[in-house]
């Protein structure tokens, strides 16, 4: 896969990965952006045509003072798929990127083909009380976000040692500007009432999610699917709330077998 | 010099193992360790010494806005403030300040500062603060990164609706006010003396000189630290072109006054490593949100709060080093002068918000304190800037015939006298 940039109508820049062919597939990001390695990207690459676009604020992205709350962030989705020149691409959504998905697809549920919410944000209920991932040490993510921490630790920072400081205040300043993205419709609490919304939805709607999701736990998935009644659950064990990257194969065959 | 007596209302019961049972002494302290019963009597024991400051000689007393937090027991300033302008007359009401971002709709701060002046006769200082993370992103539930944005556009409509005098609508990103008309007004014209309290956004100078506010640098950690900060304050205000009046700048400082320096520790020591060790005993994480500094403001330096090392030291403070790095000031009456005046003079301030009660200070040594300043101190220090003495523009002017309410009205109930005219 490879990177191209493109500008939206509105006048962010966005850098998009790229790669594969076959049906459009356009993959939202969460809340902590694109990794250094997205093996899930490549392999569902191998049989569609695939987008991974930055948001602004992420990477390469930039024009993030553009964006202030939910349906700038939901429009900006479809100014990208414009300026790709899709029509009526399948959206998958990571977190984050699922809360953004499915605001689109409820805004213009007719503009695009299937929509994947993998661990998706953008629900609150108030027996299950999502952490704040704003109140947390550096160290503190990987055990929040990964079945296996260890290995998550290596794949939030590339390798990196957060002990050495210089790696620390790069990691620091990166996360710093996502976050801060990410705050304008994740904080303090990630509901902007998208549950009002849900009722437009009309694609066919596949609810992933890790088995041992410790941030949005398995019971969302299951409030999805009360509120998106024609939508299929699939649970993935051994996984928690970054699936597609510790579960890659288990990620690309659960939404292969829904895509078709 | 103008000197201010500041309290930060700490709660005094916080327990020896606090650091080792909680993580934090603001957002989510466990409010099982407030007891309301408790609560009475020190609410009107820090009152009491507010209103002693100004029968000291004071020339300000001074309250601040936190919220969820073990060491600031004032939510609302404004209702500090406002006991104190019945029981007081002279001294200046400073609100350092009112977090406006987190007010909807910030008319209110309008609103409430107006009756301020109002009632105090002319003697309030409005702060306005963008407020610290833990208040007004984690208690407050502002968006980190639009907080700035927000707090200006407060800013603009408490100012038009000062200033206004018809009904104006107000079309704001964050707030939408068809009629904006403040009733009462203050007293002050154009507008009561704006402090910014700031504690390391570079951007706040600018936002400062744009409209000749004071900038008050609220630390914690003495001038020795404060200085590389204030002097980044003062290049900016001669890249602007401004003049360099000492009362462009506040800070504020921790001072504890005995009749010998040893005296000193022996009455004070444990009260403010109770402060340090205790009352900022922050979760980092608390203190600096995604998007609350700007990236700019995070490359200047501003790593250093994340760090656990920041945290460590002060569990381990201890005495000798809180006086050395002058995060206190501390000693015999001539001590204190001497390191004061290095201060002042080092720091370029004309204001000095003084902090005489801290941590679990008792109240007869937090008095025993402030009256010796007063009396040893504080005449000696009055005019380091004779240059600037006429310099009114960051302090009040109050009204001349104003009602001294704690004076005794006998045959008030007499028909005698109509409304004034």
């Amino acid at each position: 896969m490879k990177y191209q940039t493109i500008d939206t109508r509105k006048g962010t820049r966005c850098r998009v990965l790229e790669g594969g062919s076959g049906a459009p597939v356009v993959f939202f990001h969460g809340a902590g952006g694109l990794l250094a390695d997205n093996p899930f990207l490549d392999q569902l690459a191998q049989r569609y045509h695939v987008f991974a676009p930055e948001w602004p604020g992420y990477g390469e992205s930039t024009g993030e003072e553009l964006l202030e709350d939910m349906l700038d962030f939901a429009l900006h989705g479809w100014d990208v798929i414009d300026a790709l020149g899709l029509s009526r691409p399948h959206l998958v959504g990571h977190s984050m990127g699922g809360m953004i998905a499915a605001e689109m697809a409820c805004l213009a549920p007719r503009d695009l083909d299937k929509l994947a919410l993998v661990a998706a944000a953008g629900l609150w209920m108030d027996e299950h009380p999502i952490p704040d991932i704003f109140a947390l040490l550096p160290f503190q993510l990987a055990e929040l976000l990964f079945d296996d921490p260890q290995k998550g630790q290596a794949l939030l920072t590339g390798g990196a040692d957060l002990a050495d400081m210089e790696a620390l205040k790069e990691f620091y300043l990166v996360s710093q500007r996502r976050l801060a993205m990410a705050g304008k419709i994740l904080f303090p609490i990630p509901n902007r009432r998208l549950s009002k919304r849900l009722y437009r939805l009309t694609a066919p709607t596949l609810i992933l999610w890790g088995a041992a999701d410790r941030l949005i736990v398995p019971a969302y998935a299951a409030r999805w699917k009360a509120l998106i009644p024609s939508a299929r659950v699939e649970m993935v064990e051994s996984a928690a709330h970054m699936l597609p990257y510790e579960r890659p194969e288990a990620f690309v065959r659960a939404v292969a077998g829904f895509l078709g | 010099m103008k000197f201010t007596w500041f309290n930060l209302m700490p709660w005094p019961y916080l327990p020896d193992d606090f650091r080792q049972q909680h993580r934090s002494v603001w957002v989510d302290i466990p409010n099982t360790l407030y007891d309301p019963r408790k609560g009475h009597h020190v609410y009107h024991t820090y009152l009491d010494q507010l209103e002693y400051a100004e029968s000291l000689g004071f020339d300000g007393i001074g309250c601040n806005e936190h919220h969820q937090n073990g060491y600031g027991l004032m939510p609302s300033p404004n209702l500090i403030a406002a006991t104190l302008s019945r029981r007081t007359s002279r001294a200046a009401l400073c609100v350092i300040g009112n977090s406006i971002a987190g007010y909807n709709p910030p008319i209110r701060v309008a609103e409430e500062f107006a009756m301020l002046d109002v009632i105090s006769g002319g003697r309030l200082i409005a702060g306005f603060p963008v407020g610290t993370s833990m208040d007004t992103n984690f208690c407050y539930g502002q968006i980190p990164a639009l907080t700035r944005d927000k707090y200006r556009e407060a800013h603009d409509m408490i100012m038009q609706a000062w200033a206004g005098e018809e009904p104006f609508a107000f079309d704001g990103k964050y707030n939408q006010l068809r009629w904006v008309n403040c009733w009462p007004k203050p007293i002050q014209k154009p507008h009561p003396p704006i402090y910014i309290p700031g504690g390391g956004s570079i951007e706040t100078w600018d936002f400062c000189l744009d409209h000749d506010y004071n900038y008050s640098y609220l630390s914690f950690f003495g001038y020795l630290r404060g200085k590389s900060l204030l002097d980044g304050y003062w290049e900016r205000v001669a890249k602007r072109g401004k003049d360099d009046s000492p009362y462009r700048a506040a800070f504020a400082q921790i001072i504890c006054v005995a009749d010998t320096d040893a005296q000193a520790e022996e009455l004070y020591a444990e009260h403010c490593l109770y402060f340090f060790n205790r009352c900022l005993h922050i979760f980092p994480p608390f203190a600096d949100p995604p998007g609350y500094r700007t990236m700019a403001t995070v490359k200047y330096g501003a790593l250093s709060q994340l760090t656990q090392a920041r945290q460590k030291i002060l569990e381990n403070l201890t005495w000798k080093q809180l006086v050395e790095e002058r995060f206190v000031i501390a000693g015999s009456p001539e001590t204190v002068r001497q390191q004061l005046e290095e201060c002042i003079k080092g720091l370029r301030i004309g204001h000095l918000f003084c902090l005489f009660h801290n941590g679990n200070m008792p109240d007869w040594k937090t008095r025993h304190s402030s009256k010796l300043f007063a009396e040893k101190v504080m005449p000696r220090l009055r005019d380091l800037w004779p240059e600037w003495k006429h310099d009114e523009r960051w302090w009040i002017h109050p009204m001349d015939e104003r009602i001294r309410p704690e004076e005794r009205r006998p045959g008030a109930d007499k028909p005698r006298e109509e409304w004034p005219r």
